[in-house]
């Protein structure tokens, strides 16, 4: 079993084989967090939460068990959003399709800008992707359906399946719980599928894995696209709840903001990324009126992960309790 | 008038000379992010910062203390030189020895740190810098007319680029430097003190970087965020070079500004994505970047 022969760091970072009690019932605590949230605390804002944790996760995927750091997944967030707005609002199509069309466009744009990124490694990968992303948003900043810097507003909410209106903001959280739960489970599945073993294999030593045989660049552009995707779940989602789709959404600071969320809740953990989106985005309630602060606050926060807090809050829980979480 | 393509030629080497000039900052930039990144190892976001720094260090020698735009080219990168020592010193040098991406973190942090700042302090809408009495005006080509800072901009530039190429290539201490950036041990084990050329190698850089602020002082309004969007494309050309070689910078950062001024006459609407483009290409048929060694 090539489970067996890790070597015990990567076990404790990442979690192996059968031994995943723990993971089940962190799944289980945070699925009874979530159902009964609702009821202390404002809807809109977990919807919030929960969409930036997918997204988070989604870029987790990416930097923790492939090591590949993007700077630029602000393109697959900003893309889905101005996608799901325009065919919500423009085409009419109901709630569901227009994310399933989002999510198909990040996926297809993941691949484009994928296979030019996983040319370079390192440092290159980042400065590639973020100048990507930046090209795309100049580009959106002057395209005529994205609707400039006034973005696209008034997205309709509409009836899921034709039959459930989402107007209601607690019926649109149950639907976005699902969302959420179900990219989740999905990049869990990824995680610990002989797929995502390989992924860790070419993050741990890539030209070893070369060496056994693997198409590592094949795997990264699937890992790349997939994550992708995922992220373009998410500003789908993002969009239809807040019937809103901008330039932030596409912004460089949009990809900085999840890099924070993952590096705050833990770098390739599993409930990290959700943590840490949580973290960032009451943060961002709480100093919402100090105005620039936000950015200061952030970039500190930045500081002082990378300088004193590495590991994240999760990792230094995992650490703390012996177990991958 | 005299017409290239369709398009009257004052427009055209106008838009041509604000290349160079763009080019220019390109260069600059580009040349200390090489420089840091071959000693340090760590890309240098904080770099758009700094060339804010620089010209906001202007701005405030001036309306503060009175010390007009020469002074400012000199003190300007002293100043924020210093403060990169500073930075390397207290933050940088902690991360020796860890992944690259946690430097680009880290300095990314310090941007933020920075930018927001400043915009605290002096606000989001730009302040003017004049145009130091010496170079106003500007001399009749008989084809276009050439605004003397510009002219003097573009000279200045070229210069320090050349000076920094001739130091790093055919000096003892440009020979350190190399051989420091391929093994640092070794050079270290030879009785160089290492640790002290790092600090300085990031501060020279920083102080190039502050050094184009000053320069863009006067053609661009000094705000807290020129330097936000800069650096992402300073990346875009870093990666289209290679940071292999210091010459490559320079043509590459001079080349691109040219190629995006041309675009600015051509086809306005492609001019702020063209570099990208450019980098996509490249990335394709050249994936080490034209000057790049692989890796």
């Amino acid at each position: 079993m090539a489970v067996r022969s890790e070597p015990a760091a990567i076990r404790a970072a990442t979690g192996t084989g059968n031994g995943l009690r723990h993971h089940q019932l962190g799944m289980a605590l945070l699925a009874a967090a979530l159902v009964f949230a609702p009821l202390v605390l404002y809807p809109v804002f977990l919807m919030k939460v929960l969409c930036f944790a997918l997204f988070a996760c989604a870029f987790n995927l990416l930097v923790g068990y492939v090591g590949l750091l993007s700077f630029g997944h602000a393109a697959f967030f900003g893309t889905a959003a101005y996608a799901a707005g325009h065919a919500a609002k423009v085409w009419g199509l109901p709630p569901e399709l227009a994310v399933l069309f989002a999510t198909a466009c990040s996926a297809v744009l993941g691949l484009a800008f994928g296979w030019l990124a996983i040319r370079r490694q390192g440092i290159y990968f980042a400065m590639i992707t973020l100048a990507l992303a930046q090209m795309l948003y100049f580009f959106y900043l002057q395209a005529p359906f994205t609707g400039g810097e006034d973005g696209i507003q008034a997205i309709p909410r509409g009836r899921l399946f034709g039959l459930i209106d989402l107007a209601n903001d607690l019926v649109m959280y149950w639907v976005v719980l699902a969302v959420f739960f179900a990219g989740f489970l999905l990049i869990y599945r990824t995680i610990h599928s002989p797929f995502g073993q390989v992924l860790k294999a070419i993050r741990e030593n890539e030209p070893r894995a070369v060496s056994l045989g693997y198409d590592t660049d094949r795997y990264k552009l699937v890992a790349f696209t997939l994550s992708a995707a995922l992220s373009g779940l998410a500003g789908g989602t993002k969009a239809i709840v807040f019937r809103l789709a901008s330039l932030t959404d596409v912004h460089w600071t949009m990809s900085g903001e999840v890099v924070l969320m993952a590096l705050v809740g833990g770098l390739g953990t599993v409930f990290g990324p959700i943590v840490g989106a949580a973290v960032v985005v009451s943060l961002q309630n709480y100093l919402a009126g100090l105005g620039h602060w936000v950015t200061i606050v952030q970039g500190l926060i930045f500081v002082a992960c990378v300088l004193a807090f590495r590991r994240g809050i999760v990792g230094e829980l995992a650490r703390l309790v012996g177990k991958p979480l | 008038m005299t017409e290239f393509f369709g398009i009257p030629a004052p427009v055209l080497f106008g838009q041509l000379l604000l290349g160079l000039i763009n080019g220019a900052f390109y260069a600059i930039l580009s040349l200390g992010l090489a420089v840091i990144f071959g000693l340090l190892n760590i890309i240098n976001f904080t770099h758009g910062a700094q060339y804010m720094m620089g010209a906001f260090t202007a701005w405030m020698l001036l309306n503060w203390l009175g010390l007009g735009y020469w002074w400012a080219l000199l003190l300007a990168p002293l100043l924020v030189g210093a403060s990169g020592i500073l930075i390397e010193r207290l933050l940088l040098k902690r991360l020796a020895g860890l992944d690259h991406l946690y430097g680009l973190l880290l300095t990314f942090g310090l941007a933020l740190v920075i930018q927001g700042l400043y915009r605290d302090a002096f606000g989001s809408t730009g302040l003017p810098y004049a145009i130091p009495a010496e170079l106003r005006g500007g001399q009749n080509l008989g084809f276009m007319f050439l605004p003397n800072y510009r002219a003097w901009v573009v000279v200045v530039s070229l210069a320090v680029c050349l000076a920094t190429w001739l130091v790093i290539e055919k000096t003892r201490l440009g020979s350190y430097l190399r051989a420091a950036t391929e093994n640092p041990t070794l050079v270290q084990a030879m009785g160089v003190d290492v640790p002290k050329m790092v600090t300085l190698t990031y501060g020279f850089g920083v102080a190039l970087a502050a050094f184009a602020g000053v320069l863009a002082a006067p053609i661009y309004q000094v705000s807290p965020l020129m330097g936000a969007d800069l650096i992402i494309v300073v990346f875009a050309v870093v990666v289209i070079g290679g940071m292999g070689s210091i010459l490559g910078s320079i043509v590459t950062g001079f080349g691109l500004g040219v190629i995006e001024g041309l675009t600015k006459v051509f086809w306005p609407e492609a001019s702020s994505t063209v570099i990208f483009v450019i980098m996509a290409i490249v990335l394709l048929l050249r994936p080490a970047g034209l000057f790049g060694r692989a890796g």
